[in-house]
């Protein structure tokens, strides 16, 4: 049976994790790779890494980034942060990334979609969703959540899908940093409108909110960054624990 | 002697990350994009995502087809094939509707699926192998051991004997399939964590 997917999350900048961690054992807890191949063993399903470099320059690190992962871990991983064109995507999965993932780019420019599925295939095409309850309506939002647009969340994630999006990673900004659990309506509503896996984000607070994404939403892999980051919850604990609500995941 | 490995790098996809899997294996592979050193050769790596068709187009302007069967059905050396790698010695594919290398009797087709909400496509995460068949490759991996996926498209055999391991997916289709000196995973090794790198461990010591 297909597993359910645990995905930490790492922010990077300037080649640095940036949330802090809690990880003591870490000789360098902004090292990405050290915290990466933790992970790993940890028993991750697979990693994010999302860059969030504020200058082009510095972001030309990232690349070397990427290799120094790949060269370290043997589980998949995504890239994303400022993709922009089809450049920024190959010398991203050359150096490694199995997926990369793509935003407010996306919102940008909908064929930039269309464009990558076409070079890269849609397998590594992971096109991100923030989203935000607006006037009772889940809608599309950018810039981290400071930009409203008009797109109707349900119906933009049914478009990048047939644009050659292969999977959709939905960020609830009304719950992203609450610890409050997983947006379980719009995730629902996004899972069964798309014939594509879906991972959620944001809210994740304790581990029965793990168990309910799965249950209730039917997600096929939920995100998380903090509480990974600072232990509030232990992979293997959280791997245990979904197994003994009958949720298949791989321990 | 040392065995050499070469992965032919014929421009489809994340080849690096088999060989990165090799090399912390203390294994170098070769990836080449040159026919002469997969004649040199004492073992193949046939990775490769993407598109079918254009996997078989790409090998015809490279000019490793022939190298490629004289290697696999006249010399007999071993080959693996991951992922789009093993569905390329299949008889034919409906990806493109092309024919393949035809080693494997059998033909890929789009996963289909009834439950379409349950079982979204491409069949994405880790899903277990259950063993129907010993084999080499398989040594000291436990059944029902779980591997990364990643695909759309699916290998029917036509002869079950070359099936090493199912996978289910609301259907079983084949994960794993043998015969004599090829071999083929429709899962990442490479990105199966210790699991993985003990299949490919088992690759390159038979």
């Amino acid at each position: 049976m297909l597993t359910k997917r645990i995905i930490p999350c790492l922010d990077i900048k300037d080649g640095r994790t940036v949330k802090g961690t809690n990880f003591i054992e870490l000789r360098d807890a902004g090292d990405p790779v050290e915290l990466a191949m933790r992970y790993c063993e940890e028993g991750a399903d697979e990693l994010v890494f999302l860059d969030i470099t504020a200058t082009t320059e510095k972001r030309k690190t990232l690349a070397n980034l990427v290799r120094e992962i790949a060269t370290h871990i043997n589980i998949p991983f995504t890239v994303g942060g400022g993709i922009n064109t089809v450049e920024d995507v190959s010398i991203l999965l050359e150096n490694g990334a199995d997926k990369i993932s793509i935003n407010t780019s996306a919102v940008k420019k909908p064929g930039l979609i269309n464009e990558l599925a076409k070079n890269f295939g849609s397998q590594c095409i992971v096109v991100a969703i923030d989203t935000k309850k607006i006037d009772s309506n889940w809608k599309v939002v950018t810039h981290g959540g400071r930009n409203a647009t008009s797109l109707l969340t349900v119906d933009w994630a049914k478009e990048i899908t047939q644009r050659g999006a292969g999977e959709i990673l939905l960020t609830s900004m009304e719950n992203d940093g609450t610890k409050a659990g997983f947006a379980i309506d719009i995730t629902k509503d996004v899972s069964k409108s798309v014939a594509v896996p879906v991972i959620a984000s944001g809210g994740a607070g304790n581990m029965k909110h793990f168990a309910e994404i799965f249950q209730q939403a039917n997600a096929d892999a939920a995100l998380a960054a903090s509480i990974f980051h600072f232990k509030e919850i232990a992979i293997p604990d959280l791997k245990r624990y979904l197994s003994s609500q009958q949720i298949p995941v791989r321990v | 002697m040392k065995t050499r490995v070469c992965i032919p790098d014929f421009g489809m996809g994340n080849l690096h990350s088999v060989e990165r899997s090799l090399c912390r294996m203390n294994v170098n592979p070769v990836v080449s994009a040159d026919p002469r050193e997969i004649e040199k050769a004492d073992k193949i790596i046939l990775p490769g995502v993407g598109h079918f068709k254009k996997a078989m187009e790409n090998l015809v302007t490279l000019q490793m087809i022939d190298v490629l069967n004289e290697f696999v059905l006249v010399n007999k050396k071993p080959i693996l094939g991951i992922c789009l790698g093993m569905q390329l010695m299949a008889d034919r594919s409906d990806e493109g509707d092309v024919a393949g290398f035809g080693w494997m009797d059998g033909s890929v087709k789009k996963i289909k699926v009834n439950d379409g909400l349950k079982y979204k496509i491409p069949h994405t995460g880790w899903n277990q192998a259950m063993i129907c068949k010993d084999s080499p490759l398989l040594k000291n991996i436990p059944d029902r051991s779980e591997f990364y996926f990643l695909h759309a498209y699916h290998f029917i055999a036509n002869d079950r004997a070359d099936v090493l391991t199912e996978t289910i997916y609301e259907t079983r289709f084949p994960s794993a399939v043998a015969r004599e000196n090829i071999f083929g995973v429709q899962f990442h090794p490479e990105k199966s964590h210790a699991t993985g790198a003990a299949l490919l461990q088992n690759f390159i010591s038979y």
